[in-house]
């Protein structure tokens, strides 16, 4: 009984199959069967929680342009380099359009040298990126050149590498 | 952080006095001031000073093992550090009432000799006294009696030292100085004040931030200074007694290289709220504000020369670092520094005859010496990681921040590049000395 019962059902189903297959698979017009009884997107997960942000800060994003903060410069130069142009015009874009934001440019040299003088060659890198936002129409107020000189590293250490990561202005917002 | 004086002798033997010294320094500084000790100290001798060493005998003070300080411990180890004395061994103990024998102590090969007592008083003082003798001329060259309250007994070996110095040099002594200097432990910095000797450390601020640039005012009450307490650099004065700060020099920009004019009432400064760094006169009080340099690029390091008619201070209008004064009422600047390329950190000594200096070659960055009477130039360090150079008030020393064993380590050298000193700490990094005025 319990065998009948069993083909019986396996039978239905190919019947069912057998009708599905008159339906062209192409074709546009087909009815789909919608099982969401929500109304939902077609085959989402019907437990998923998507976020929406109100005012979204583009500043946060983690992924984004502007969350690159740092300007690294060559041994003995103080200019900003091209491949960090983006990098400047993305926060001038962005300050631009937020008038109420401010930044503090923070300039660093390498150990190499004395305290002040290195202060003040820090203040050229940081002064570099300054001007180059003031040039992108970000407004004086907006933005603040201090050094460090050699005072507060970021990479420890007597070699090129550390020296190079150390070559550097940060934009800080305030 | 207690601090060790280590001498930094040329020759092998030499080094091995300066173990011993600093051995004896050790006792001295856990109280443990042993008879022994001092002899060790006696046969302390500096190489290289040449034939200008005073031979000197210092006899033991009778009443000096009752006190918290051994008086002539402190005295040897200062004369000794100085470089200009040969002291006599001798085991006597001669008060200042003692009859001296002049004859057994000229056989003995002392030029001079220094005698004393320490009594305590009844209210807890420490009654000093001490004559100094020219066994030579069979004369008294001075006498000094001193009421010292416990506490202040280095203080009062260090006027005695610096008393003897003076009589038979004719230069005033400078172990009654202080210095002050910051100190990098973990994340704490600290400014520091100790006596010329590095002992009787004393804190002056502590900061999770970098202090740099300290200046002692010509008073010697305070100190200005560099603090990035608030994210950036800014300039306070700080009055040691009161710890009463005032805010000198807080701009748009860096604020930095505090330098006090010889009245006291004014600080050269540097600062960036016009753009590059630029050299600033403003009142101590933070008003007054009046720019003294103009150029487009940096000038900073400003230092007023003792006598007020110029600041020093460094810059790059010729492309690399060099030094150069003007007037404190502005002016033309006139370059001072021409050998090397690098050339930072100008300090003028109190007679106004010489410039120290931090100057880059091979890629060293070493301490010079140039005699602005005649263009000479000296390196006087063997280091390659010098800088901020301070001269003693007296011109004959000068201290610098150095490194030694990859921590920062202040150095004391002779002006005339012969006697050679070391400090050290035993945790972190000290760096930044200033040394401070003679003080009454």
């Amino acid at each position: 009984m319990r065998t009948f019962s069993s083909f019986a059902i396996v039978l239905s189903a190919a019947v069912l199959l057998a009708a599905c297959s008159s339906t062209k698979l192409d074709d546009k017009n087909a009815p789909v069967e919608n099982r969401a009884g929500t109304g939902a997107t077609t085959g989402a997960d019907p437990r998923a929680v998507n976020t929406v942000n109100t005012g979204s800060d583009p500043l946060n994003d983690p992924q984004g342009i502007l969350s690159k903060r740092s300007i690294y410069f060559d041994y003995d130069s103080y200019t900003v380099k091209d491949e960090f142009r983006p990098v400047v015009e993305a926060h001038a874009k962005y300050l631009n359009s937020h008038k109420d934001r401010k930044v503090i440019i923070q300039g660093n040299t390498d150990d190499r040298g004395g305290t002040e003088y290195n202060l003040a060659l820090g203040q050229k890198r940081a002064e570099a990126v300054r001007k180059a936002l003031v040039l992108l129409g970000v407004s004086d107020a907006q933005v603040e050149a201090v050094s460090f000189g050699k005072e507060k590293p970021k990479a420890l250490g007597s070699d090129e590498a550390a020296w190079a990561e150390n070559r550097r202005s940060d934009i800080a917002y305030q | 952080m207690k601090m060790r004086m280590i001498n930094n002798s040329r020759t092998a033997l030499n080094a091995q006095h300066g173990f011993r010294r600093l051995s004896s320094i050790a006792l001295t500084v856990m109280g443990i001031a042993a008879a022994s000790a001092a002899h060790a100290e006696l046969r302390f001798e500096i190489s290289g000073v040449g034939a200008s060493q005073i031979p000197v005998a210092i006899a033991a003070f009778p009443g000096e093992e009752g006190a918290p300080q051994q008086i002539t411990s402190i005295v040897k180890a200062d004369l000794a550090r100085s470089g200009v004395f040969k002291l006599i061994d001798n085991s006597d103990s001669l008060s200042d009432a003692s009859a001296i024998n002049y004859g057994d102590w000229k056989n003995r090969g002392a030029n001079a000799l220094a005698v004393g007592s320490v009594q305590r008083l009844a209210d807890g003082r420490f009654d000093v006294r001490y004559r100094l003798f020219d066994t030579i001329k069979a004369a008294q060259l001075s006498a000094l009696s001193f009421g010292s309250q416990p506490q202040l007994m280095r203080l009062t070996a260090h006027k005695i030292a610096d008393d003897i110095y003076e009589k038979l040099t004719g230069i005033p002594g400078i172990f009654s100085t202080r210095i002050a200097y910051v100190t990098r432990s973990g994340k704490e910095y600290r400014l520091e004040v100790a006596d010329a000797d590095g002992e009787g450390v004393q804190v002056a601020l502590r900061s999770n931030e970098p202090i740099i640039s300290p200046s002692w005012s010509p008073d010697g009450g305070k100190v200005a200074y560099v603090s990035f307490e608030a994210k950036k650099p800014v300039i306070y004065i700080q009055n040691l007694v009161t710890r009463q700060r005032t805010l000198v020099a807080n701009f748009k920009g860096s604020n930095s290289a505090p330098a006090w004019a010889p009245d006291g009432q004014r600080l050269a400064v540097a600062l960036t709220r016009d753009g590059l760094t630029q050299v600033y006169v403003i009142n101590a009080d933070g008003s007054g504000l009046r720019r003294l340099t103009n150029t487009a690029g940096i000038d900073t390091e400003p230092r007023f020369s003792p006598d007020g008619n110029y600041v020093y201070f460094t810059s790059d209008r010729s492309g690399g670092p060099q030094i150069y004064k003007v007037s404190p009422n502005g002016g033309d600047a006139q370059r001072v520094t021409f050998s090397g390329s690098y050339n930072i950190s100008p300090r003028i000594s109190p007679d106004g005859k010489t410039l120290a200096y931090i100057s880059r070659r091979d890629g060293k960055f070493q301490l010079y010496a140039l005699d602005l009477t005649n263009g000479q130039e000296q390196r006087l360090s063997d280091t390659v990681k010098d800088e901020s150079p301070s001269f003693s008030p007296n011109g004959k020393y000068i201290m610098y921040a150095t490194e030694s064993g990859r921590r920062g380590s202040l150095a004391i050298v002779s002006t005339d590049g012969r006697i050679k000193q070391r400090l050290t700490t035993q945790i972190g990094d000290v760096r930044e000395p200033t040394w401070g005025p003679f003080m009454k």
